[in-house]
């Protein structure tokens, strides 16, 4: 058994359709826990008071955004090498969540930065990083839309999402390439020292999980659709032909 | 509930937001969901009746 085995759109959707109950039922589970863990049974900041809770939705949906386009770019180098239409149908599908994620990330940072920095909003590199990002999912999607061709829109989607990557990337090293910027360090390190206190990074570790578990089930629902959709659209056209 | 104090409005703020944007995903995605799922159906079951 093979994972190409999964480039088989029937075998695809028999294992997903198994899994995808239980991967919601554990994202639920776990973003009710750690949500409910850190707003209400964790202390304020000595620094940022109340507002540190705004972590448990910030750092995950920060992370999810980042990691939902490296899942995207992974899947269209899958599409371009190897033309398995499922990868193309994940990135596709992949879309709209890291879209979403983005989003969350830009409003929640953009209301966590007003009482700590005094600015809704700042041309810091993270900052504008993400910007970056979030017009490359945006074109990403008009792309997928603008193609009638489902094969060329997954060829030159697959080449934005690998330009899309530098900004990916600089949106998580941006501010180990430039010192100056409101945004502080990486909020995660292995570094003891520099890692936050263990009465925010357990509940943290918790959301986080739960994001990923969150990404992982709306991606494979959204993939079961898209294969149903084009299965649906070759029977339309085979109807329209008869 | 814990005293969020000054901050109230940017700590419920950030979780009022982040849940309507998430809930408003899965809701879209589950309804997007349906409608092609029925769409497939009823294009099998025609395709169906034409071959049968």
């Amino acid at each position: 058994m093979s994972i190409w085995d999964y480039a088989n759109p029937t075998r695809f959707m028999q294992t997903t359709g198994r899994i995808l109950p239980w991967v919601m039922a554990a994202a639920a589970l776990l973003l009710a826990v750690g949500l409910t863990w850190g707003f209400f049974l964790t202390p304020d900041d000595f620094r940022q008071g109340s507002t540190v809770r705004i972590i448990y939705l910030h750092v995950p949906a920060a992370m999810m955004a980042i990691n939902a386009w490296g899942m995207m770019l992974v899947a269209s180098l899958i599409w371009l090498v190897r033309r398995h239409h499922v990868s193309a149908l994940a990135a596709k599908a992949a879309g709209p969540v890291g879209l979403t994620f983005t989003l969350v990330a830009l409003v929640t940072g953009a209301l966590w930065g007003q009482p700590m920095w005094g600015t809704w909003w700042a041309w810091d590199p993270r900052l504008t990083a993400f910007l970056i990002l979030f017009l490359f999912y945006l074109g990403y999607i008009a792309l997928w839309s603008a193609i009638e061709d489902p094969d060329t829109a997954a060829d030159l989607t697959g080449l934005l999402c690998i330009v899309g990557s530098v900004f990916a990337l600089l949106s998580r090293y941006a501010v180990n390439f430039w010192s100056q910027g409101l945004h502080q360090g990486a909020t995660l390190s292995l570094d003891a020292e520099e890692n936050i206190a263990d009465v925010f990074w357990y509940p943290l570790l918790v959301c986080i999980a739960g994001f990923g578990m969150l990404f992982l089930g709306l991606v494979l629902l959204r993939t079961r659709t898209e294969v149903r959709a084009r299965r649906l659209a070759a029977l339309l056209a085979r109807e329209r032909m008869a | 509930m814990p005293d969020l104090g000054r901050y109230a409005v940017a700590v419920l703020g950030s979780y009022g937001a982040a849940t309507a944007l998430m809930a408003g995903l899965v809701a879209v995605s589950l309804w997007q969901s349906r409608r092609v799922r029925r769409a497939l159906r009823a294009a099998e079951a025609r395709a169906g009746r034409n071959h049968g």
